[in-house]
């Protein structure tokens, strides 16, 4: 029998499929230490949330907007933030991949922007879900966080 | 790529379950009759399955109990430690809850009367249809164990034919063979 396309997976097979990635997003956000406590209140969020999901679409950008909201709550909550984490890039973005070890420096939203955009390849739409705000504020966090980061990495 | 510690997957598998948000815990365990696979849901044991398959029982259990299933040792440890007591042959009887509910009535008074057969003994088809008022649905009795949800501890194994022949088990009549065996009630 055919499964529907977008029916809700187990949350086992939904945590297995995303936990490395969110795992590797949170430290690149938060560094890795803090990045342990913000991967179990993302996925206990989830969970929190599973059982309210109508469909099974956009699981993977979902699963990094609750990661991008507890990250920005413990930066908002937290004093100096840890070292992020000095995860090899290798992706075919050297713009950014040059750029990547100075963004523990910007302000947690375009943190988030440029990461999800760079490093995970989201749209500005689904970026825009995760930060709470729009496409347009998106990509503007996005690009206003790779300008900052260029006139840093020129200083 | 980076990936989650071990230590810290295992203690959200934990808090996953101590926060009270799983409709379904499951776990693997070892046994003398081969890999089983033990789930258990808030109101108790729901599933024992020999030989699992895990993405077809994940799906199942997903579409029996709710989705927010998930692998934590944790709530499956009592049944997963009175299997370990039952299969050395210290344990004679189960004080686990067992979670019927998602079962059609008749099927659910099969089983809850399947319980009353002690260790050690046998009752037949036709005999656990009279018990449960239906003389007539020997064969719907069948039915009825053989899509046992949670074998061994509801002991399916335990009805045989009205010859004493071992007749059927969904986990393969080797295995009922073995079950019977290590009770002693092993009818030649």
């Amino acid at each position: 029998m055919m499964e529907a396309v977008a029916a809700i997976p187990p949350f086992e097979r939904f945590y297995d499929e995303r936990k490395d990635e969110i795992f590797g997003y949170l430290a690149r956000l938060l560094g890795r230490e803090a990045a342990e406590d913000a991967f179990q209140e993302t996925f206990l969020r989830a969970l929190r949330a599973y059982a309210k999901l109508e469909h099974g679409r956009h699981l993977r950008a979902w699963a990094f907007t609750i990661a991008t909201r507890v990250a920005v709550d413990v930066r908002r909550t937290a004093t100096p933030v840890a070292e992020p984490e000095d995860i090899p890039v290798h992706d075919e973005r050297p713009p950014y991949a040059e750029l990547e070890h100075l963004a523990g420096e910007l302000p947690p939203t375009e943190r988030a922007a440029v990461v999800l955009r760079y490093g995970y390849d989201l749209s500005y739409d689904d970026i825009g879900a995760a930060l709470g705000s729009s496409a347009e504020a998106a990509r503007a966090a996005a690009s206003s966080g790779v300008r900052r980061l260029r006139r840093k990495e020129i200083a | 790529m980076t990936t989650v510690p071990d230590g810290l997957d295992r203690r959200f598998r934990d808090a996953a379950a101590s926060a009270g948000l799983l409709d379904v815990a499951y776990d693997f365990t070892d046994s003398p009759v081969g890999r089983l696979l033990v789930a258990a849901s808030e109101r108790g044991v729901c599933r024992i399955s020999f030989d699992p398959e895990p993405e077809r029982e994940l799906d199942e259990l997903a579409r029996t109990f709710g989705a927010r299933v998930l692998r934590s040792p944790r709530p499956v440890e009592d049944v997963r430690r009175e299997l370990d007591e039952y299969f050395e042959g210290a344990r004679r009887e189960f004080d686990l809850a067992v979670d019927l509910t998602p079962l059609p009535a008749f099927q659910r008074s099969v089983l809850e009367e399947l319980v009353l057969v002690p260790y050690g003994g046998v009752d037949t088809y036709g005999g656990l249809a009279q018990r449960i008022g239906k003389p007539r649905a020997a064969r719907a009795v069948g039915g009825a164990l053989n899509r046992n949800p949670i074998p061994i501890v509801v002991p399916c194994h335990r009805i045989v034919g009205a010859s004493g022949s071992l007749v059927g088990y969904a986990g393969g009549l080797e295995r009922k063979q073995a079950l019977l065996g290590l009770e002693g009630a092993l009818l030649v």
